[in-house]
């Protein structure tokens, strides 16, 4: 199945009939505003600034243009990159090896960050709503504060951006050296698909392992929360468990647990997108793996409104 | 270059149809053409050596062949069937039967050689022993055995190259690419590897296409055989060259020979004098 003629291990024909495509017409576009520009600056150039003023705005838009193109082209090769790697799922074979390797590296080895961030991020909320809420002389609802933007928020965001910095970043980098230095044409031309191999368990792998990370960074952050409100403030732990419990409904939970999902999605797909995409060299893999990271960040948090958005709209949770 | 007008084998799988054809094949990347209005054959058991300067699109052809890349215009079939109208999902079960030696090796750098090499077997899920057996066998082939649990980054160069050799013909293909598989070695090393190329063709008579920036390699490869006994090359009779190895040349974009090694070397076109000079 291919979406939007798009072909190829994304590596080797899959982006180069892109580049045929848009070739072509960035050329011509660069022939027809360019060259005639540099024309302009130098008959003018003894006359006015008319002539520089036209070929810099000349400039300006061919710059938008391309650059617009080029947005409106990676969003549809991610899209099919993605389509692609997630439909493999159901079809033969099935890496299960590399799906265990890869659980293990994201699960396993973001296990102390997401805990020690959890477990911080807890104390601190408690320490802060706590001193707000003394105003109000309403410090009993410290546990319910902490637990809900624990779950709701705080828990998954934060935890997706510690995993997706240590991961989508690791992706981009083993993928796109992969690619510079022919490994994944290598895997083509040996027949193995490398969506199938190297993307899809990495998908996989990372929805599943974020989804629990993100329940221990909720359980440890509580816990932290709770540890702080009672060792440093003096309240009573039972209140603070109590509270932090009871005022919890199934709604808060949904959101908490659907937005790792769509993190993981988000860390996998822009990780191996950017890591499969790479162009030039040692240069070209550094630049990957740090938009890798930033896209991915930026795509969380802003995917993390639009679903609060949605849910709130819904639920009025 | 006649094979533009003549008909694409039709029966799939017949024994004497030709391995490759390219059909006024052209490939650009950008508005830049590298090859224009490629056509030529591979026929069964035939080794074809593809001469032409740096940069000519030497490693592209050869991407072509086994759809890596894909042609912008033209027809392209391996095997009978044309690759140029396949779904990439298609072409990683024909790759099957096409071993590719990269021109920089391309190993996996984290797996170690017995997995390189057994890759392949690896992914049609043999039992451990064979694969080890195979993988060794095959590198018994490139005398490289007793490196079987060591890393790429742990070899040299010319290691390298006859590892990417063994994983090329580890599971038997029926087509063999080969891209500069001397490129940047010394002459020793590469007349082992010439060697092995030449004992491919010989012993199991794999049909292939070799990529070389070295004359020298490419008339070693048409003016001696492989003998078994020997267990070495032997030169053929004065005058006489091996009958199933014949060139190819690009320049320019285009492919300006297309003939047996007398024809080359008696050409009197000034481009392949100069060539050959
Ligand atoms: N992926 C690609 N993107 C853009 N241009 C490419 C790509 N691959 C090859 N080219 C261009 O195609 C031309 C032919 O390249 P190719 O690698 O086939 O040369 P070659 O004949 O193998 O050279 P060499 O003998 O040095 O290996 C070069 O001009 C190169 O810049
Ligand atoms: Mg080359």
């Amino acid at each position: 199945m291919q979406v939007g003629g798009y072909s190829g291990g994304i590596s080797g024909q899959g982006s180069e009939v892109r580049d045929q495509r848009s070739g072509p017409a960035c050329r011509t576009r660069r022939g027809k505003g360019g060259a005639p520009a540099c024309a302009t600056l130098k008959l003018r150039s003894g006359s006015g600034g008319y002539g520089i003023q036209s070929a810099v705005s000349l400039m300006a838009l061919e710059t938008i243009d391309t650059a617009a193109k080029r947005g409106v082209l990676a969003v549809q090769e991610y899209t099919a990159l993605s389509v692609r790697a997630v439909s493999n799922i159901f079809r033969q074979p099935f890496y299960a090896g590399d799906l265990f390797q890869q659980a293990d590296i994201i699960g396993v080895g973001s296990l102390p960050i997401v805990i020690l961030t959890g477990f911080f991020l807890g104390c601190v909320l408690a320490l802060q709503t706590a001193s707000s809420l003394e105003q109000f002389g309403a410090t009993a609802f410290t546990g319910q504060l902490v637990s809900m933007s624990m779950i709701k928020e705080i828990g998954p965001v934060v935890t997706a951006l510690m995993v997706s910095g240590r991961n989508a970043s690791g992706m981009a980098s083993e993928l796109g050296s992969m690619i510079v230095t022919e490994q994944i044409d290598a895997m083509r031309a040996l027949g193995t698909d490398p969506l199938k191999k190297l993307v899809m368990p990495r998908i996989v792998a990372t929805v599943l392992m974020l989804f629990f990370l993100v329940i221990l960074s909720d359980t440890v952050g509580i816990l932290g929360g709770g540890f702080v409100a009672v060792a440093m403030l003096g309240q009573s732990g039972s209140q603070y468990f109590h509270t932090a419990y009871q005022s919890l409904e199934y709604m808060d939970l949904l959101q908490g647990l659907i937005k790792p999902v769509f993190f993981g999605l988000i860390i996998a797909t822009i990780g191996c997108y950017f890591g499969m995409k790479t162009k030039g060299g040692t240069q070209g893999v550094g630049r990957s793996t740090t938009q890798a990271v930033v896209w991915a960040s930026v795509l969380i948090i802003v995917t993390d409104f639009v679903i609060s958005r949605f849910m709130i709209g819904i639920f009025g949770r | 270059m006649s094979a533009n007008e003549s008909a694409p084998p039709v029966v799939a799988g017949s024994t004497n149809e030709p391995v490759v054809v390219f059909e006024d094949v052209s490939i650009g990347f950008g508005a830049e053409p590298v090859l224009e209005g490629i056509s030529f054959r591979v026929e069964r058991g035939e080794t074809r050596i593809l001469l032409g300067p740096a940069g000519v699109g030497k490693s592209v052809l050869l991407k072509l062949v086994n759809g890596l890349l894909r042609p912008d215009s033209g027809r392209i079939f391996v095997f009978g069937k044309e690759i140029s109208a396949m779904r990439e999902s298609e072409l990683f079960e024909l790759r099957g039967s096409i071993g590719t030696v990269f021109q920089e090796g391309a190993l996996f750098d984290s797996l170690n050689v017995r997995d390189n090499v057994g890759y392949r077997l690896m992914e049609e899920h043999l039992p451990e022993d064979e694969v080890t057996r195979r993988a060794t066998e095959a590198l018994r082939f490139v005398e490289m055995e007793h490196t079987l649990y060591k890393f790429p980054s742990e070899l040299s160069g010319g290691m390298r190259r006859r590892v990417a050799i063994a994983r090329a013909i580890v599971s038997d293909p029926k087509l063999i690419l080969y891209d500069s598989p001397t490129g940047g070695l010394d002459p020793i090393t590469s007349t082992t590897i010439i060697e092995l190329v030449m004992k491919q063709r010989d012993v199991q008579h794999t049909s292939s296409l070799v990529v070389t920036h070295r004359l020298q390699d490419a008339f070693t490869l048409a003016t001696h055989r492989f003998s078994r006994e020997k267990n070495g090359m032997e030169p053929l009779p004065p005058h006489t060259a091996d009958a199933n190895t014949s060139f190819l040349m690009l320049h320019n974009r285009r492919l300006v020979f297309d003939g047996s090694t007398a024809e080359l070397v008696h050409s009197d076109d000034p481009l392949i004098r100069a060539y050959l000079a």
